[in-house]
């Protein structure tokens, strides 16, 4: 039976369990979400993702709000699938790119900022090549501020829907040991990862050339007593990473990386990292492929990976709408009691 | 009160280290001179008392590194707002960096910027001429006739001389005219457009990160070029552990080297880039108050490791004095994002009440505090200041090591608000500073000043 009733009438929506989800005002990054909330996450992008399969895609749960896309870098992904899920949800979703606008024109973020909030925006979505962007709107703005990426700093919604499509797919979190592998350095999908497989207690192994680690992570900073991440193993042999993995994530490999000196070339990372149907033998035989997108086929993953057998790198992208909608109703419908920000 | 008038600063605690004196005692100003301090007896001179009782009567804090703008950049400080922060700082001589636009390379902006603080500066102010002609690292610039023009060194502050031909021409160059190349040490390959220091902050932040070797590799080059030409290098703000070590043996060579370092530099690490974090560790989630543009500053702020080696530099001598590398900015230049910000802080008037922190904490004793403010500047500078001897000029800083005070940066007198101490309590507070006899900050006419 399709349910098409409105959100908090006895559908399947979530409601009752969101509890903490709906005390939080920005979604940032995962560094301060527990086990609890990310659970409460996954459990709503599952409801969600029973929205995306009706007839009709269509709930009126956010009639009437704003949501406001402001992206600095070209995406395509990650833009559509915020405006689909603002639009499933019945928002109204007002893009904003950076050429063609007074951004363009010399404008500066804290300006183009107050000019959204002029606009009522409830929910700020925003991409910017600046690490940091997002809690500087946040400082400044009364809206929710939902960062889609910023610099190399964070990427927490592609994060969740990482969690979300391991947990779907493999029925757990915890003890899942999964590789990273590729530019650690300067991936934000790989910092917001770190904290959610941290905190839903999964394995982590990260994997890259030497130039493409953190020091920190490598030069043994993070043996200080407390550090979130004193579990995690690097690797720089990809075989050695991968062995006995539940799950390799493979990150993208930028072409400028090789004209920063990061790497000899392309070509001899696509030998010693690249993820080939060889190397995902040693994984485990259910092991999945994932990857963040967008790939560079034959460099950092092999076609017959990434459209193979294993590969959820689809499902990824389909999952990241129900869980965009999850994040957005969350914080936008008011708590059961008074609502405090916890950022 | 005018410089003919008899000041005399009665029962005080008189720290100065040039003349090895460390005692209660009243110190009489007369015609602009330091008249004498009188110990044992009470001053019977008649003039207009302060009264020193609880406080400490010192020379006047010298810097050696501060950008007042001016010309190109009023909207960022002035030759007037910059020394009036000097003055309430407790500085009573303050050296012109010369990144104005245009850039001081010549003696007419020399003259300018001199000409500007006689008519309208509230202390002594001297000037560092460029090395190279806009700073451009390419062609010298006119050293003698800047020298001429009275400049105590050279630098291109803001940009390293990264030529290795060209430092090696400008320190043998400016040798012969006795006078120092002051070099921004920052090998721009290595940091390669980072944003701060390399380190767990910078990885927690997904900023770029500025590597030590940075800042090291240039230090290294420079005492190498100083052996070869015998010219004189000073390291400006130096900020790692390898720096002071590589100092710390070039002295023991014999080598013309100095350093000085910042008391940001010495008091603060990077995770101040963090913000506000009272609660919770070091490794607990960000707040809103992370990516605090107003700890960014070139170079940036170390490791602890590096802050506990400056402090030990500074306390052994290897750190030579404090500057305080004072870079007002417009606030428009902090409200952005990290990368989009510019690097630099407002120090003037902070500077005591985060050094005497170093003192509260037992890390630095207060004679060698000051003796670092004071006497070791003014000895690198040859100038008879930096001294409360009979006959020096009457120049002084009466602060009071105990009162603790909130950072207020909305109550600064520089144009530039820009402090990652706002809202700190700091203890220790400049009461009064007179230059050549003439009070120039008074906290007890100001009110609750800042």
């Amino acid at each position: 039976m399709t349910q098409v009733g409105p959100v908090g009438e006895g559908c399947d929506f979530p409601q009752a369990n969101s509890t903490t989800l709906s005390r939080r005002h920005h979604i940032l990054d995962l560094d301060d979400f527990t086990r609890d909330e990310i659970t409460e996450v996954l459990d709503n992008s599952a409801a969600m993702a029973g929205v995306l399969k009706r007839d009709i895609r269509k709930v009126p749960a956010l009639r009437g709000k704003t949501i406001i896309t402001l992206f600095h870098e070209a995406s395509t992904r990650t833009r559509v699938s915020f405006e689909q899920a603002g639009k499933v949800l019945s928002a109204d979703v007002i893009n904003v790119t950076g050429s063609g606008t007074s951004v363009e024109k010399g404008e500066s973020l804290y300006n183009t900022a107050l000019t959204l909030q002029a606009m009522n925006a409830d929910i700020i979505v925003v991409r910017h090549p600046d690490a940091g962007a997002p809690h500087f709107l946040a400082r400044h703005l009364e809206s929710s501020i939902i960062n889609a990426g910023d610099g190399t700093h964070a990427h927490p919604t592609q994060a969740l829907l990482d969690l979300y499509t391991l947990r779907n797919r493999l029925g757990r979190l915890e003890g899942l040991k999964i590789a990273i592998v590729g530019d650690i350095l300067h991936s934000r999908v790989a910092r917001s990862n770190l904290w959610g497989l941290t905190a839903v207690g999964a394995e982590i192994v990260l994997c890259g050339p030497p130039t493409l680690m953190p020091v920190d992570l490598v030069n043994g900073e993070r043996t200080t007593e407390g550090h979130p991440f004193a579990a995690i193993r690097t690797e720089t042999n990809v075989e050695r990473a991968i062995e006995g993995a539940d799950a390799v994530m493979v990150l993208r490999i930028q072409s400028e990386r090789q004209r920063g000196g990061f790497l000899p070339s392309l070509r001899e990372y696509s030998r010693m990292y690249g993820i080939t149907a060889k190397r995902m033998e040693l994984a485990k035989p259910e092991a999945l492929v994932m990857h963040p997108g967008p790939m560079n086929e034959g460099t950092e993953i092999d076609s017959e990976v990434a459209h193979g057998a294993r590969s959820v790198i689809e499902d990824q992208v389909a999952n990241g709408v129900a869980v965009r909608m999850a994040l957005m109703f969350g914080i936008i419908t008011p708590a059961p009691v008074p609502a405090r920000s916890r950022n | 009160m005018s410089e003919g008038e008899t000041i005399i600063i009665r029962g005080g605690r008189v720290v100065d280290p040039a003349q090895d004196l460390d005692m209660t005692a009243d110190v009489v100003l007369a015609d602009g001179l330091v008249k004498g301090i009188y110990g044992r007896r009470r001053a019977r001179e008649s003039g207009t008392v302060i009264d020193g009782a609880g406080l400490v009567v010192s020379p006047g804090f010298i810097d050696l590194h501060c950008h007042l703008r001016e010309p190109g950049f009023e909207y960022k400080e002035t030759v007037a707002s910059g020394t009036l922060a000097a003055a309430r700082g407790g500085f009573t001589t303050i050296c012109a960096m010369p990144n104005t636009n245009p850039v001081m390379d010549s003696r007419a902006i020399v003259d300018f910027v001199l000409e500007r603080a006689r008519a309208e500066g509230f202390v002594r102010v001297l000037a560092i001429g460029a090395v190279t002609q806009g700073s451009f690292g390419k062609q010298l610039s006119e050293m003698g006739e800047l020298a001429r023009a009275g400049v105590v060194g050279f630098s291109d502050d803001g940009h390293p001389v990264s030529g290795d031909n060209m430092m090696r021409q400008a320190l043998s160059y400016s040798a012969s005219l006795g006078l120092p190349i002051i070099n921004h040490c920052e090998a721009l390959d290595l940091s390669n457009g980072g944003d701060m220091n390399e380190g767990w902050v910078s990885n927690r932040l997904g900023l770029k990160g500025i590597p030590n070797s940075a800042e090291e590799a240039m230090v290294a080059r420079d005492i190498l070029l100083a052996e070869t030409t015998g010219g004189r290098l000073h390291i400006a703000h130096a900020s790692t552990a390898g720096t002071v070590e590589m100092v710390r043996r070039a002295k023991e060579r014999g080598l013309s080297v100095t350093c000085e370092a910042t008391p940001h530099h010495l008091t603060l690490s990077h995770e101040a880039v963090l913000g506000g974090r009272g609660d919770g560790g070091q490794f607990s989630p960000l707040t809103l108050a992370a990516y605090e543009t107003n700890a960014k500053v070139a170079p940036p702020l170390r490791s602890q490791g590096d802050v506990d080696a400056l402090v030990r530099g500074l306390a052994d001598g290897t750190v030579d004095f404090i500057a305080t590398d004072h870079a007002p900015h417009a606030t428009t230049e902090k409200v952005s994002t990290f990368s989009e910000a510019a690097n630099g802080i407002s120090v003037l008037e902070t500077a005591l009440g985060s050094l005497m922190a170093l003192v509260h904490e037992g890390k630095l004793a207060l004679p060698v505090l000051i003796e670092r403010l004071t006497a070791a500047p003014a000895n690198f500078l040859g100038v008879g200041l930096g001294s409360l001897k009979t006959g020096a000029p009457a120049d002084v800083t009466i602060f009071d090591p105990d009162a603790e005070w909130v950072v207020d940066s909305t109550k600064f007198v520089s144009k530039g608000k820009n402090t990652p101490l706002d809202g700190a309590k700091l203890k220790g507070r400049v009461v009064a500073t007179i230059v050549g006899g003439a009070v120039r900050y008074d906290a007890r006419e100001s009110g609750s000043a800042g």
